[in-house]
């Protein structure tokens, strides 16, 4: 089996990225305008390092896909941004942060990567400060915290329920100074179709312009991608509509490699769905869960009556109810991290006491919130004796500074006041955890081609730990791509400008066309979107929170078919020179579909339980994920021959020498 | 509930555009309204007819994508949200919908009901930033203590998502609104004071002359705006400008 250069630097954790840091390649400042980046993507990743690389000199050009860097998907983001600046001086440090991050991956990220992300994390906040990010401040003007699940520690940084938001609009405002002065060339409207290399190693892109369709080329020195997660391979999401996984799979099918596919996180806090013509699944953040309490009805018969409408859960007493992650959690209860918080709700609903029309739905319940802040705030103001009503009403006040936009999202989608009644939510697909595998670096198996951000699979393991994405996107783009880039890049000095008349991107423009082509002249019967909503169902329901030997060999038959059929019978209106976005979704699925058969694939390939992956043959006796360490503490990578199904394995070990490998409990 | 939508088609940036009726059945109150026009498209698709281009994105009111000027207001009848937020329950069965793009000289058509609105990045890109190196060696961030009220107030002002709901529903077509929650953002922050003067100077010239109209203090913008942008902070804008020019 080959084994992965996974290139991490000799030396104790704590001084890996110091040493390394220290003997890196640099490329001289004069040389650097003689240098071209080419950066896919302009989410919290792409945004950072699109800023930071023309900072330092290079000549950049960036690509997104909106009509803005800031409408990236990042911008969604709500919950907050994980430091360890122990600003509260709860025990926070680096190694903490390490610690937690690796754990709650469930041991399957690489160590030095994510202490490198615990190190610079701090620096992160510092650099949003200085840019003018209007984090939460507390009385004293100091930044203020709160916490995520599964941590003991007050380490997120927020900007109300907005925090994605504002990170991007401070790498936004970065690149905006980059633009200006004529160091960043912005691509809006501009889709990566395919990657071109010379000689091995990554030159260039070729794109299409999405409002004359105009296909084009752009080379360069080195190509980052910065595309954001494949979460809707599962056609209902909580990604935005856009959020595709194309660029990935492109560089897959020239050489790079595909980490761990099967990681995704299934996040415990969204709203539910309502209907079929359903396009997208709402996120309540995760920081609800600091507040909220989560509960089913403890008796079926009430769990039925609320299902057919003939209760209301105010009307089910305390004693009835079942507040099952405080039964079987006690010291995280409602902040178990998310796999685990997603298959409790999962297991209490196929159990029968699920609370919506569907049964598809648990409660998250604020009252027990509002009551203890609203008498702590009524000893604040000096009421004694406060009555009920008033405590409500100041508890209320505070729930509604907390989350308030959160609460009216809510209502707004539902139609119900959620400070009287309780939130419903139900697991929904969020986070991939896999991607295109990067070295320490930050390189993909392809010389020359970095991936970053939530494209790559490197420092969250199979499952994700809230806030710790955000940190990750701008770790990587402030911080370590523009350092390990340059090491790389010393050698290009003096190649010179990249030509683009060559054979190279005429065959891979070729390729492009022909693909395009063939959406257009396809006289098919199903729209794109027919096609997309038929592999989510078969992702969801075998592919999704529980896996098994059965469904993930269907799967991956059943996708193939699919991918047969959409292949003969898409239907694509419109044609190649104007703005046409079903031609856009149809490269996109045709994407989705192959990726489909590798994450399922992955799945069965990986035979125990760990994180966002659950096999339903891998359980101990009290029904939680069993892990494999023995077997399967590797990184999955996988290598394109042709067809997703003949994709080769090779697996990257990977070492605890910093934490020792334990079961991880949350009991 | 069955509904008569009216649709501006447009084919192109310099194609004459036209209202066109088209009927849609069946429609679920829970719907969202974009989910009303991906079921219209698909049936578009069906009869080989070209589907209805239109912005969208995240579809949870945040990416400031999804535009539509519908029966004439800026993102439909429900207040503080975005289109995508716009759920069907806010229209009865049987009404007829006009459908829009946002119109404003500075936000020319490229298609249908998508608009082109560049004008918003050029005017950031004129100053909306602060000039701080990206390098990591910033100083402490506690270093900067920042005023609870002040700091919620920049967030306030931070929070416009750049949909440009308050130039469409301007009758003037002015983008002050929005111009001026970039400079309050800012203008209420420590970080960034000494190129304040600059930064305002540098974005209201860069309004000026992408096309945009002057404001009358209507205060549409306001009402229109989902992300409750206060017309305070034109004012505030204003006295940043003013300043900016005595200096
Ligand atoms: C609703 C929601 C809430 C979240 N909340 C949190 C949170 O509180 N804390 C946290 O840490 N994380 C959170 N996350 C996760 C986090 O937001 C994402 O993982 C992260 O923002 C991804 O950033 P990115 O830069 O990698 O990608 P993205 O922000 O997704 O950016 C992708 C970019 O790639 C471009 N692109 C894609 N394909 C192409 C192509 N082919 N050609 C050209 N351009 C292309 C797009 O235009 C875009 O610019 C949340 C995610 C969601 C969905
Ligand atoms: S000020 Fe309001 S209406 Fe104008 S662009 Fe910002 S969010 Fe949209
Ligand atoms: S689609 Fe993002 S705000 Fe409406």
């Amino acid at each position: 089996m080959t084994t992965l250069n996974s290139r991490v630097p000799e030396g104790p954790i704590k001084d890996k990225w110091t040493l390394y840091k220290d003997k890196i390649n640099l490329v001289n400042p004069a040389n650097k305008r003689n240098i071209d980046i080419i950066v896919i993507g302009t989410g919290l990743a792409g945004g950072s390092a699109a800023a930071t690389l023309a900072e330092l000199g290079y000549s950049v050009k960036a690509f997104a896909y909106q009509d803005s860097p800031r409408r990236a998907h990042s911008i969604a983001a709500q919950g907050g941004i994980n430091a360890s600046k122990n600003y509260m001086g709860d025990g926070d440090s680096n190694y903490r942060l390490f610690y937690d991050t690796v754990k709650g991956g469930d041991y399957r990220s690489r160590e030095a990567n994510v202490y490198r992300l615990a190190e610079v994390s701090g620096n992160i906040i510092d650099q949003c400060v200085a840019q003018g990010v209007p984090f939460a401040r507390d009385y004293g003007g100091l930044l203020d915290n709160r916490s995520f699940g599964g941590v003991l520690v007050s380490r997120t940084f927020y900007a109300k329920g907005q925090t994605g938001q504002q990170l991007l609009l401070g790498a936004y405002a970065a690149m905006n100074r980059q633009i200006a002065r004529g160091k960043i060339e912005m691509f809006n409207r501009h889709e990566m179709l395919d990657i071109v290399k010379i000689d091995g190693k990554a030159r260039g892109i070729i794109a299409r312009d999405l409002i004359s369709g105009k296909i084009e080329r752009h080379s360069a020195h080195a190509v980052v991608i910065a595309t954001g997660g494949y979460g809707n391979v599962y056609y209902l999401s909580t990604n935005a509509m856009g959020s595709n996984a194309t660029a990935a799979w492109k560089i897959h099918k020239k050489g790079a490699y595909f980490a761990n596919p099967c990681f995704t996180q299934i996040h415990p806090t969204c709203i539910p769905r309502s209907g079929d013509y359903q396009s997208k699944l709402t996120l309540m953040s995760e920081s609800l869960r600091n507040d909220g309490r989560i509960w089913v009805p403890a008796k079926i018969e009430d769990a039925k009556a609320i299902q057919q409408g003939k209760l209301k859960p105010t009307e089910i007493a305390e004693e009835d109810r079942d507040y099952y992650l405080e039964r079987r959690y006690p010291a995280f209860g409602n902040l178990v991290p998310r796999d685990v918080a997603s298959r409790a709700a999962k297991e209490r609903c196929d159990a029968g006491y699920g609370v919506n029309a569907t049964g598809e739905a648990v409660y998250l319940d604020f009252k027990a919130a509002i009551h203890r802040y609203g008498r702590e705030q009524a000893k604040i103001h000096g009421i004694s004796n406060p009555s009920e009503e008033k405590i409500i009403e100041l508890g209320e006040g505070i729930i509604e500074a907390k989350y308030g936009n959160l609460f009216q999202m809510y209502e707004k989608i539902i139609d119900e006041n959620p400070y009287k009644t309780p939130m419903m939510i139900y697991p929904a697909t969020h986070y991939t955890m896999g991607g295109v595998w990067v070295d320490y670096n930050l390189m993909t198996t392809v010389p020359g081609l970095y991936c970053i951000g939530e494209a790559n699979f490197s420092d969250h393991g199979a499952n994700r730990l809230g806030a710790s994405a955000l940190m990750q996107g701008l770790a990587d783009g402030y911080f370590v791509l523009p350092y390990t880039i340059g090491d790389y890049l010393s050698d290009d000095i003096r190649t010179g400008k990249i030509a683009t008349d060559t054979k190279e991107f005429d065959e891979v423009e070729k390729e492009v066309k022909d693909r395009l082509e063939f959406f257009i002249n396809n006289k098919g019967t199903h729209s794109v979107d027919y096609f997309h909503k038929k592999l989510g169902l078969v992702m969801w329901n075998k592919v999704g929170m529980a896996r098994n030997e059965k469904h993930l060999k269907e799967a991956i038959q059943e996708i193939q078919e699919i991918r047969e059929d959409f292949w003969k019978n898409v239907k694509v209106p419109g044609s190649l020179n104007e703005f046409n976005q079903e031609l856009e979704k149809a490269g996109r699925v045709a994407d989705f579909l192959e990726l489909g058969e590798l994450f399922a694939k992955d799945a069965l390939e990986r035979e125990e339980s760990c994180g966002g992956h659950f096999r339903e043959e891998h359980v101990t006796e009290d029904g939680e994920a069993k892990r494999d360490d023995k077997n399967y503490a590797y990184v999955a990578a996988w290598e394109y021959t042709g067809k997703p199904s003949e994709a080769i394995l090779h697996k990257e070990q990977l070492e605890f020498k910093d934490i020792e490998l334990k079961t991880r409990s949350y009991k | 509930m069955d509904l008569t939508l009216k649709i501006w088609r447009q084919k192109g940036p310099q194609d004459k555009g036209q209202m066109v009726e088209y009927k849609v059945t069946d429609i679920s109150e829970h719907m969202s309204f974009l989910e009303m026009m991906d079921v219209l498209n698909e049936s578009l698709v069906a009869k080989n007819e070209e589907p209805i281009a239109f912005d969208h994105d995240c579809r949870e009111g945040i990416c400031g994508m999804c535009s539509l000027y519908i029966n004439g207001e800026a993102h439909g009848p429900d207040r503080g949200i975005t289109t995508c937020q716009l759920h069907m329950r806010m229209f009865k069965n049987g009404d007829t919908i006009y459908i829009e793009p946002f119109r404003a000289k500075a936000f020319p058509v490229i298609k249908d009901l998508v608009v082109d609105r560049m004008a918003f990045e050029r005017i950031q890109q004129a100053g909306g930033f602060i000039s701080v190196n990206t390098s990591g060696n910033t100083q402490d961030a506690n270093a900067i203590p920042i005023s609870k009220h002040n700091a919620d107030l920049s967030m306030d002002a931070a929070a416009c998502i750049g949909c440009g709901a308050c130039v469409a529903s301007c009758k003037n077509s002015s983008a002050m609104l929005f111009v001026s929650a970039k400079v309050s953002q800012f203008a209420l922050l420590p970080q960034g004071k000494i190129e304040a003067a600059d930064r305002v100077r540098n974005m209201v010239s860069q309004m000026d002359l992408e096309g945009f109209g002057n404001c009358t203090n209507t205060g549409a913008c306001e009402v229109e705006c989902p992300k409750g942008i206060s017309l305070e902070n034109i004012a505030r804008m204003n006295r940043e400008y003013l300043k900016a020019s005595i200096i």
